[in-house]
């Protein structure tokens, strides 16, 4: 970064109030996004471009965003994006993510909404800032601004080659104070930079071992903090014995009400002390287990909520020839990001600054005010590279413990959870329960769809084939609007929040017909469907499958299955072979078409698509939380399997050019119709239909034995 | 027991004094502030944390430091010579092998002692010497992609 930016809060109040802006663009404020479950007060996004960029003296353009990289690859797309609208080279964009005091408000970075919803705001403000440029260089070189043209930050006179000015030389180094109204941003059509595959921001940080993540923040003195877990959640601490801990040299131990730690500056040694406390915890008699969680959760979910509803059910019975009764259940489902959750606090005159491994760096920042007694002007959130977070770094109770000790102990705090604290924190993906009855015409179309999810959520839950009679209930959720006790510990948005869920059981259920009515899956589908862009990305996914039609269960193990996410469209096709003697399942092949609308980065879709598929393995044959009451009782990798080298598939994908709708989500998208496509695939191959997930080896042995 | 334990570290002598029952891990990370070297799960099953040590992978939170003694290590930072970076490195970043990252030094390593052992692994060897390495972003193909990428760059053999 050039020369020093800096801009809080109240500077750009005043800066707005002395210089009579008026509100330039407003961003979509998308409220039913939102993902945790709490959001503090919300500011919205500035409104002065200053705020999001910095031409250096150099040329090169600093992009401050508080978005942060994940891995999904929002470094270099929101560079795409700024180099785009400014007409500057990709490589001169330098980008400034998730830090609380450069950069500019954000409400966190999940929901795949970092292009769809963002992107427009940092495009507007660039543009807006590349039109004041262009008009600094109009009074410059005494043209008018439309004989000027840009490229790579070099403003020329159309007419006259030789008189040329730079933005550096425009700017200075400075910050521009004009501001423009209603500049439009770039047509589609005009792009050089988005749309094209280019090298990742940070790539060569990543294979290098120089990318620093929130425990790789060293400073002098630092002190590891272990931390007395309870073994369940709810159970409260009776009494607890620190004097073997206390004895190990150079440990410190802390207690804070409920928060007794051990430190030391070394983080093994701490662990070494931690294991001699000897703490006692009354715990909570286990109510639930996994087994029994999916009674519970219908009998004590919330007052339901009807999402859609058109026409009349009573009609749809009337109409139907037969009737299909179908119950489907998946098991909560644990983040497992490699990167334990991390936090380093560092107090220097009253002001605390906490590095974190976070989704939210701005509701980390409310958090550790609250939680650490900080004023909000006092405390700084930064958020280096993270090691991933589906959904899972949206909170940060590390933080808040990191600041809480650095606070007590006068010194630097680094708190990293284990595996087993990783485990036992996590929001888990909850468990749900999906019923479906539906009714289908003679002529083989659905003439019914009555449809209840409980507890997952109702994103995505409508139906989108054409049903003349149909209604879709939801009860509860994942964002935490639950009765106390329906869970009996923490879950949250999992990638794609409620979408697999509701995916694996609409998408089973349309094949559960489609079998009966003796039609091949995909013209089932196609001879109940209107919708074009679905149509369409089913049959590219279809086409470069190579899907020939046939009723299932047919021997060979295909399967599909179609889904919609916030705007993006996406088909799967699935090839498996199961073992009958051991239940394994191996997916030999995914094909999968996706339609986002606008592509920023071809490349950078491949690898989301690629992910998701391989993610989403996982949930649909392995992963699955096992429980006592509040006790997580998976602590490691040995017992929650996720995907591996020797589970994958081929995968092929498609994307979809839909120049003529702007980009949604990207990331989320490919992993919702995994459940559904390997299930659907399953009962092709085998012949029998499983509805709960995972699909793992002992069921499918218990099911194909019975 | 506390006492100095020598090796080399990436090409350079070093010594350490410390409890040599300490995991190499922590010692890299905090005593010597190596820190490309990553944490994941503490018990050897994930691989984020994957060294060389004298050719082979091993796992540094799983490994004491006295087992190290007078042997070679070679870490991530150690991997790129005179600014010139490895050719797994630079397959890994032609390919895209990786989202968040956090993985990629123990892949990284991992495959370096596989091209070390196997300088022309089929993928059937891949898959088999990199199963214990999870990734949780899903970029194993492209992961498998580098490695054959580098495997055909070095014809002959990892250095």
């Amino acid at each position: 970064m050039n020369g020093v930016f800096h801009l809080s809060r109240r500077n750009f109040i005043v800066s707005l109030a002395g210089s009579g802006l008026v509100v330039l663009f407003r961003a979509d404020p998308l409220l039913s996004f939102q993902e945790p479950e709490r959001i503090p007060p919300r500011p919205s996004y500035p409104t002065d471009f200053n705020a999001y960029l910095r031409i250096g003296a150099d040329g090169r353009t600093t992009c401050f965003v508080g978005k942060v990289e994940l891995g999904q690859g929002s470094k270099t797309a929101l560079a795409q994006l700024c180099a785009e609208e400014l007409d500057v080279a990709y490589d001169t964009v330098d980008m400034v993510m998730g830090d609380t005091e450069l950069c500019p408000w954000d409400m966190g970075t999940f929901g795949s909404l970092t292009v769809r919803q963002f992107g427009p705001v940092l495009r507007a403000a660039v543009a807006e800032a590349r039109a004041v440029l262009l008009q600094l260089a109009s009074e410059k070189l005494q043209v008018p601004v439309d004989r000027l043209s840009v490229k790579d930050g070099i403003v020329t006179d159309s007419r006259n080659r030789g008189a040329s000015v730079t933005y550096a030389q425009l700017v200075q180094g400075k910050r521009i104070e004009r501001h423009l109204e209603k500049v439009p941003v770039k047509a589609v059509s005009d792009y050089t930079v988005v749309g094209k595959s280019v090298a990742r921001k940070d790539a060569l940080e990543k294979v290098t071992g120089k990318a620093r993540y929130a425990a790789d923040m060293g400073f002098p003195g630092t002190l590891h903090a272990r931390i007395v877990r309870p073994p369940a959640h709810g159970a409260k601490l009776r009494d607890v014995d620190t004097s073997g801990a206390e004895k190990i040299a150079g440990a410190r131990v802390v207690r804070d009400g409920d928060l007794v730690a051990v430190l030391h500056e070394r983080p093994d040694v701490a662990d070494q002390a931690l294991a001699l406390v000897k703490a006692q915890f009354d715990v909570p008699v286990a109510a639930v287990n996994d087994t029994t969680i999916f009674d519970h959760l219908i009998k004590a979910a919330p007052e339901s909520r009807v999402i859609a509803e058109s026409g009349n059910l009573q009609e749809g019975v009337k109409l139907a020839a037969s009737v299909f009764d179908g119950t489907y259940l998946n098991s909560y489902v644990s983040h497992a990001t490699v990167e334990t959750h991390s936090a380093v606090a560092k107090i220097e005159d009253g002001k605390v600054t906490v590095w974190v491994s976070t989704q939210a760096p701005f509701i980390v920042k409310t958090q550790v005010a609250e939680g650490a007694g900080f004023a909000p002007a006092n405390v700084r959130v930064i958020t280096p590279y993270v090691g991933a977070g589906f959904g899972g770094k949206t909170g940060a109770r590390q933080a808040v413990e990191a600041a809480r000790l650095a606070k007590i102990v006068g010194k630097p705090v680094q708190v990293v959870w284990d595996r087993k604290e990783e485990f036992f924190y996590d929001t888990f993906r909850p468990a749900a329960v999906v019923k479906i009855q539906s009714g289908l015409t003679s002529a083989g179309k659905i003439c019914l769809w009555d449809y209840k999810v409980y507890c997952a959520g109702d994103r995505e839950a409508k139906q989108f084939y054409d049903v003349p009679n149909q209604r879709t209930v939801s009860s509860g959720g994942w964002q935490g609007q639950q009765p106390p006790g329906l869970h009996p510990f923490g879950v949250g948005p999992w990638r794609a929040p409620s979408v697999n869920t509701n995916t694996f059981a609409r998408e089973s259920h349309i094949d559960v017909m489609a079998a009966e009515a003796g039609v091949d899956p995909v013209e089932f589908r196609v001879s109940n469907l209107s919708d074009q862009r679905m149509l369409r990305v089913l049959k590219a996914a279809t086409d470069r499958f190579g899907w020939t039609p046939k009723r299932a269960p047919s021997g060979r193990g295909v399967g599909v299955a179609c889904a919609i996410y916030l705007g993006t469209y996406v088909a799967t096709c699935a090839e498996v072979a199961v073992d009958r003697a051991t239940g394994r399942v191996q997916v030999k092949r995914v094909v999968l078409a996706q339609d986002e609308g606008v592509i920023v980065n071809p490349e950078g879709s491949r690898q989301q698509i690629e992910g998701g598929i391989t993610m989403g393995l996982g949930y649909a044959l392995t992963e699955e939380v096992r429980f006592s009451g509040g006790e997580v009782l998976n602590r490691n990798f040995d017992t929650y399997e996720i995907p591996r080298f020797s589970w994958l598939p081929k995968i092929e994908t498609v994307l979809i050019e839909n120049p003529g709708v702007p980009a949604s989500g990207c990331g989320e998208p490919p992993i919702v119709g995994m459940g559904a496509v390997i299930a659907n695939a399953i009962f092709d191959a085998v012949g029998v239909r499983f509805a709960q997930l995972p699909m793992t080896p002992a069921r499918i042995k218990a099911a194909l034995r019975a | 027991m506390t006492r100095a334990v020598s090796f080399t570290l990436n090409g350079k002598p070093t010594q350490v004094t410390v409890d040599d029952e300490r995991m190499l891990l922590w010692v890299l990370r905090y005593d010597l502030g190596l820190t490309g070297t990553k944490y994941g799960c503490g018990e050897g099953l994930c691989g984020a944390c994957t060294v060389i040590v004298d050719k082979e992978a091993v796992r540094s939170c799983s490994t004491p430091v006295k087992d190290v003694a007078g042997k070679q290590v070679l870490t991530i930072e150690g991997l790129s010579r005179n600014g010139q970076l490895h050719a797994l490195q630079q397959a890994f970043l032609k390919v895209n092998a990786f989202q968040c990252g956090y993985c990629t030094a123990g892949m990284v390593m991992n495959a370096y002692a596989l091209l070390l052992r196997k300088p022309r692994p089929t993928r059937a060897e891949i898959v088999q010497a990199m199963d214990d390495n999870l990734c949780r972003c899903g970029s194993h193909t492209r992961i498998l992609e580098a490695i054959e990428t580098a495997a055909a760059a070095t014809a002959g053999g990892a250095r």
